[in-house]
């Protein structure tokens, strides 16, 4: 299939990432200072919405995906004058939605995972609480990767919510997910089988490249 | 001169007072030893100077800043003070950024930076370190970094907290050499918790004896280990207290 370049398959891959990666960045870009404000600041509450990150970290995607769905449908949602539904931006939305959680509970685990030394030697050293932070997050970096391969993999296999908000539109929503359980429904086990291959390997590569950015991390 | 003042400073962790200090004077310039049993309060004592702990009543005044329960030292007197924890931890970088941190977060000039730690890292003997990733020193190695990365930003107040604990004799003298060192030609005052009576001996001008997060006694060398006023003080730098 890959060989034969066939141009929808390759629109596919192409918005199976574009989605996924879009989500991840911004799940990256304001889970991970959430994290760390949630493992390094001690405030009231804090236990309580922890107790509320962790569950959001299990959250079904169909049920997400519902949530999303409604929130963008143009009866009954809040936002749905802008006619997101059924297009990339709400598949990116609902990922986003369930990433967010995961970046946040990971990320925090991560920090809390770093010897209680590291920023109090920082903070003897005459670091601000600031720079204290910013060197913790450094010693956490790996943990931080890790991350944010477990959230990619979460979210390049995820079908129920990109389905519900997406709608498998083909040269318009498909993705590899949906495309793989929209050829199990016709009974094209062979096609959603390659497809399966195609997606394990895209994870395969993308978790190469992540791999390799914390191996570089480590020898640096 | 006294650079630091402390005084009615009380700490209790679940409702045991672990610390309880009248009046405690430091001078500036000297090196003062903390010694006593494990529990005495020495390490909690070092943290509450330090204010990376609050005390619950009292007040520590570091020069012209105080640090008491509802009151922190400012961003520039933390600045003037640094602490060697007894476990050197060593954050995951190379051994030069990690001696080097101090001065980063001041934002010094590389240049600076660089003439300063080829000074340290010679007299520490880890010139052909500095390029080595730290999480793999030995623990003597990790010891002298962490030393070095406390000495090299020039505190006016060094707080060391059992800084030869488990090191080989080589270590041992190499650190103490460094002490004296930040003593005499940087005038850096220096509290050293230890637990080595014969190191308190060899470095202190003064040392204080803590008892059960009391001070017993305090006093040149030649008064705590030859004329101790306090039969505690005697029992324990004889080797005879009974814990």
């Amino acid at each position: 299939m890959l060989v034969s370049l066939d141009p929808e398959l390759y629109g596919i891959i192409g918005l199976s990432l574009q989605v996924t990666l879009t989500a991840l960045f911004f799940a990256a870009l304001t889970g991970i200072p959430l994290g760390v404000i949630l493992a390094l600041k001690k405030f009231p509450g804090r236990a309580i919405i922890m107790n509320v990150i962790n569950s959001l970290m299990s959250a079904p995607p169909v049920v997400v995906g519902l949530v999303v769905y409604i929130l963008l449908s143009n009866q009954t949602g809040l936002v749905g004058d802008h006619r997101l539904l059924f297009t990339p931006a709400a598949m990116i939305i609902a990922q986003f939605l369930l990433a967010l959680p995961l970046m946040i509970g990971l990320t925090s685990t991560a920090i809390l995972n770093v010897d209680k030394l590291v920023k109090l030697t920082s903070r003897s050293l005459g670091a601000s609480p600031f720079q204290v932070a910013l060197k913790v997050i450094s010693e956490a970096r790996f943990g931080l990767y890790s991350a944010m391969i477990v959230v990619f993999g979460r979210l390049l296999s995820e079908v129920g919510a990109v389905m519900m908000v997406g709608g498998n539109i083909r040269y318009m929503t498909r993705v590899m997910t949906t495309a793989i359980a929209l050829q199990k429904g016709m009974g094209e086990f062979q096609t959603a089988l390659a497809l399966g291959m195609i997606l394990l390997l895209m994870a395969f590569l993308v978790n190469g490249v992540l791999e390799m950015l914390r191996n570089y991390g480590r020898a640096s | 001169m006294d650079i630091l003042k402390i005084e009615n400073l009380t700490k209790t962790y679940r409702g045991k007072t672990v610390l309880d200090i009248p009046k405690l004077n430091i001078e500036a310039g000297k090196i003062t030893a903390i010694i006593g049993p494990s529990g005495a309060g020495k390490s909690t004592l070092l943290a509450l100077i330090n204010g990376i702990e609050k005390p619950d009543t009292g007040s520590i005044i570091f020069e012209d800043e105080e640090c008491s329960r509802n009151r922190s030292y400012s961003p520039a007197a933390i600045r003037r003070m640094a602490l060697v924890f007894q476990k050197p931890i060593m954050f995951n970088a190379s051994v030069y950024d990690n001696i080097a941190y101090g001065l980063k977060v001041r934002k010094m000039d590389k240049a600076v930076i660089s003439a300063k730690l080829a000074d340290a890292a010679a007299f520490l003997g880890l010139s052909d370190l500095l390029k080595q990733k730290a999480i793999t020193l030995s623990g003597g190695e990790a010891g002298r970094v962490s030393v070095a990365r406390a000495m090299i930003i020039k505190p006016d107040l060094l707080l060391m907290d059992e800084p030869t604990a488990n090191l080989d004799p080589g270590n041992v003298a190499t650190i103490e050499d460094m002490i004296k060192k930040a003593s005499k030609e940087y005038r850096t005052t220096v509290i050293v918790v230890t637990h080595n009576m014969f190191q308190a001996k060899r470095l202190a001008d003064n040392i204080v004896f803590m008892l059960n997060g009391q001070i017993v006694e305090e006093g040149t060398g030649s008064n705590i280990f030859e004329n101790p006023l306090d039969q505690r003080t005697r029992a324990f730098t004889t080797g005879n207290m009974i814990y």
